[in-house]
């Protein structure tokens, strides 16, 4: 059994483990944040997204060994009702999810794109966000929402 | 029990009715969804004949309804306590909506065919307008008065001259209805509405953007061992040995079998995960697949087929007029998996008395009956919760990995949490099935369609099958009715348009490659991309442009509507058909489609615009134009997200997805293999509703699937002069259809 040393949403976080491989993902689930969800295990879809060292990072692929010393953001850290985060606001005032599965990956990869690029063109969000999967079709709202966010319309 | 969620105090309500104490139950604190392991669920009144089985006046004033429909994300938790507090004369904030328990709310059929609002919602609608009719009849004694000069607003009945009124609280809370829907109870004027139309923020969406929504796959509960089940390598096999040394190494990993359902459990998900990956098992060779290279030809072969004439309409000529044209053409649908972001998942807690199945199944009342069938148990035994899951489109893993979860914690006395791998979804939750569909007919030199034959080759769904055959209960041995069920699949494959004979034939399967299952808007999709592509041919042939040709047909004034008001969001011109362009290197079309669903629900028209580069036979959708009219919106964006996720949904189908296998097994198991849609291909997307508010409510969440596939084809027709028959439209396939070789 290991111990490693993580530092989540600005909590210190320990973590006993006898797999240094162990995903993040599970990691994090187990310690009750379940805003990042499995989706495929296999970096394709960005449902796990959380943001590491302030870049979007696939918590199904990043192993506790790798996430040990950094700063962790997952969504329940980015922002909360009383203390939202501009891009949950926005998502909220387009009411984009649907089944809302996706909008863990949707929001935080968002969020990684306006820590580089504060006012991102559409074409930006839409190449930020290539790799998170939506299969309700809540593209066109969380591309209007991402630009809300940023100030960009109305 | 004191959480500070919404307080649904019954917990002092006993009800003497019938001579059966109804005791109370303790629902205070929980969230509506965990309430399950609530010791003592009162005896409610399920019987979906009364009106105490929908809504309750609590003490506060508040009104919880009990929905036996879900909210799987296209919105019923707005509205229908929007219906419903319209018709009751409440504020919508009072109502509390809990959805899908088979020990808290009524049987309404599953959530499916679009049919959320028009049956489930109509029939609370119903039940509101009951209540209210007795509330004001309450207050009329009381307040010494006549019931037509009351009416009830804000949770009160008052006088409708003014005055002191009485709250519903005070009229009936802590009784109970004790009365039948009457389907005679007063409507309120729509004239009058304040709830029922307007774009109210859906409840659940705050908590899905804080990460704080709490999803089938974040259930947990005391006890829980977390499980994968393990399928075989080849369809039909069976399990032969297991190497119960293969796991050894995992901390706390045990292996799971029940004849050939096998798994592995752990405490924790990750040691599951590791454990399914290091078990070794042996399987037999299976029953296998068909080949997918043959599949269309085998269609049309298939030994068994029953053909049955679904529609018969007039009589084809003798001879055809001088300067009719005739045409034939064939067009095909791949299967197609759900594609859910999330692979299925679900809790079970059985043991020999009971179960409990905590399910994001859309089915949650109709599998009571299946689920208790296979355990053994009595119906009344076998507790079915609905907690919601990733977005289903019909029926994905849900019910199989409820299934697994059941048979599993049976097994092993303990409660089960079942999570399938990706590769398991795509694998092996049941598919869309095949559709082949050929279309003959003629058009006269004026324009008039004279005959229409469509041919359809599909699957047919086993007459009075509960479920969709579940993968658990017949590797287990269980009993389990087989069969096949694919939703409605014949609908709209005759044109809604006049002609003179209109003949739909139907070529019944008695199996399908893969086992099927309704998918959003089942089959409607294909047969729409058969008849309307179909119609644009002969439009093409009479020389007329698609949009007036389409016109000329209908007489129905709604119809008439959504298609011009579509064409005005294309500015489109009429013209002689013809074509955008030949010679650029990316050629730009549009293309038009129109549905009237089911014939008898929403009316759809599509327009799009597409471009296609000849060199790599790639297509970009640029931009949809829809008008939609599904009778009276109850929530005007709820209907706009579902016509956006009909859309975008439909375009991967048509242009990207189609189930990959071997003669083994399904090989398109992950995002890359079975690739949809991605932001790089996300149209603009324009959408008009409109709104009809002294018609019925219709379905919003599957006709504007249809009018994609055909508005796509008929774009890229006008754009290159090539037809497109075959899903999906891949750009091998594309330029295949521009050299003229498809």
């Amino acid at each position: 059994m290991a111990t490693y040393n993580l530092r989540i949403n600005g909590n210190a976080q320990t973590v006993d483990t006898t797999d240094a491989d162990k995903p993040l993902l599970y990691v994090l689930r187990e310690l009750g944040l379940t805003a990042a969800k499995f989706g495929c295990g296999l970096g394709q879809c960005g449902a796990c997204t959380v943001m590491i060292d302030g870049a979007a990072a696939r918590s199904c692929q990043t192993t506790v060994a790798d996430a040990q010393g950094k700063p962790v953001v997952t969504l329940e850290g980015l922002g909360t009702p009383e203390k939202p985060h501009p891009l949950q606001t926005a998502f909220i005032n387009e009411q984009v999810p649907q089944c809302g599965y996706c909008t863990n990956g949707m929001i935080m990869s968002a969020a990684a794109l306006l820590q580089s690029n504060k006012k991102p063109s559409e074409a930006d969000v839409r190449s930020a966000l290539d790799g998170n999967l939506c299969r309700c079709g809540s593209h066109v709202r969380v591309l209007s929402a991402v630009m809300a966010a940023t100030g960009q319309r109305g | 029990m004191n959480a500070p969620v919404k307080t649904l105090n019954f917990s002092r309500r006993a009800v003497l009715k019938g001579g059966a104490i109804t005791v109370g139950f303790a629902l205070a604190g929980l969230p509506s969804r965990v309430r399950a392991q609530s010791a003592a669920v009162a005896k409610r009144i399920l019987d979906s004949k009364e009106v105490d089985a929908f809504l309750a006046v609590n003490g506060d004033g508040t009104v919880t309804l009990f929905c036996g429909k879900v909210d799987l994300g296209q919105g019923l938790r707005i509205a229908i306590p929007q219906i419903a507090a319209e018709e009751l004369g409440v504020n919508v904030d009072k109502i509390t909506f809990i959805e899908g328990d088979t020990a808290l709310t009524p049987d309404q059929g599953r959530t499916s065919g679009s049919n959320g609002i028009q049956r489930g919602g109509v029939q609370i609608r119903q039940a509101a307008a009951t209540a209210r009719k007795a509330l004001v009849e309450l207050a009329a004694q009381r307040l010494n008065a006549k019931a037509e000069d009351l009416e009830t607003t804000g949770g009160m009945v008052r006088p409708k001259s003014g005055g002191t009124g009485i709250s519903f609280a005070d009229l009936i809370a802590g009784k109970q209805f004790d009365l039948k829907l009457d389907p005679k109870a007063p409507l309120k004027d729509p004239a009058r509405y304040t709830i029922v139309g307007k774009p109210l923020r859906r409840p659940d969406v705050p908590a899905k953007c804080f990460g704080t929504h709490l999803y089938m796959q974040d259930f947990s509960m005391p006890n829980m061992l977390h499980a994968r089940v393990i399928r075989p390598a080849t369809v039909g096999a069976k399990l032969v040995s297991v190497d119960e040394g293969s796991v050894k190494d995992i901390p706390g990993a045990k292996i799971v079998r029940v004849k050939d359902l096998l798994a592995v459990v752990a405490d924790d998900e990750w040691s599951a995960v590791r454990a399914s990956r290091a078990l070794r098992a042996k399987w037999s060779e299976g029953t296998g697949l068909p080949s997918q290279g043959g599949l269309v030809e085998s269609l049309r072969n298939e030994p068994g087929i029953v053909d049955e004439t679904l529609v018969n309409k007039g009589s084809p000529a003798a001879q055809r007029p001088d300067g009719a044209k005739a045409l034939n053409a064939t067009y095909y649908w791949p299967m197609q998996s759900h594609g859910s972001i999330g692979p299925s998942c679900a809790v079970a807690d059985v043991s020999s008395e009971s179960a409990t199945v905590w399910t994001a199944s859309q089915g949650t009342h109709g599998n009571q009956t299946s689920f208790a069938k296979f355990l053994g148990l009595p119906k009344e035994k076998v507790r079915m919760i609905y907690l919601e899951g990733s977005g289903c489109y019909g029926m994905n893993g849900h019910e199989d990995a409820a299934a697994d979860a059941a048979i599993l914690s049976r097994a092993i006395g303990r409660p089960v949490r079942v999570q399938w791998s990706r590769e398991d979804e795509l694998g092996w939750d049941p598919k869309g099935p095949p559709q082949l569909i050929s279309i003959s007919g003629a058009v006269s030199a004026d324009g008039r369609i004279l005959d229409w034959r469509t041919e359809m080759w599909i699957p047919k769904t086993t007459r009075g099958l509960p479920n969709i055959p579940l993968l658990a209960p017949e590797a287990a041995g269980l009993e389990h009715v087989p069969g096949l069920n694919t939703g409605l699949i014949s609908q709209n494959g005759d044109p809604p348009y006049s002609a003179e004979s209109i003949q739909v034939i139907a070529h019944w399967l008695k199996d399908a490659p893969l086992r099927p299952a309704p998918i959003r808007s089942p089959g409607k999709p294909a047969n729409c991309f058969a008849v309307e592509s179909f119609v644009d041919e002969l439009a093409a042939a009479a020389g007329i442009d698609p949009v007036e040709f389409r016109l000329r047909g209908l007489k129905d004034p709604r119809a008439i509507e959504v298609i011009k008001r579509t064409a005005a969001m294309m500015k489109w011109q009429p013209q002689a058909y013809q074509l955008a362009s030949t010679s650029n290197a990316i050629a730009r079309g549009r293309g038009f489609a129109y549905i009237h669903y089911k014939h008898s629900e929403s009316y759809v028209g599509m327009g799009m615009e597409v471009a296609v580069e000849r060199a790599t036979g790639r297509i970009a959708v640029e931009r949809v134009a829809c008008a939609h009219d599904c009778g009276q919106i109850i929530n005007p964006d709820g209907v706009r997200a579902q016509i956006e996720g009909s859309i975008l949904q439909t375009i991967s189908r048509v242009l990207m997805e189609e189930v990959m296998f071997d003669r083994s097994r399904v090989l398109s198991v992950d995002w890359a293999s079975y690739p949809i849609l991605r932001f790089s291909g996300v149209p603009k997307i324009d959408i008009e509703l409109i709104d009809r508010p002294t018609e019925k409510p219709v379905g919003a969440g599957e006709a504007a699937c249809t009018t994609v596939g055909p508005a796509l084809a008929n774009a890229v027709h006008n754009a290159t002069g090539a037809r497109l028959r075959t899903v999906p439209f891949t750009p091998e396939r594309v330029k295949l259809a521009l050299t003229g070789k498809a």
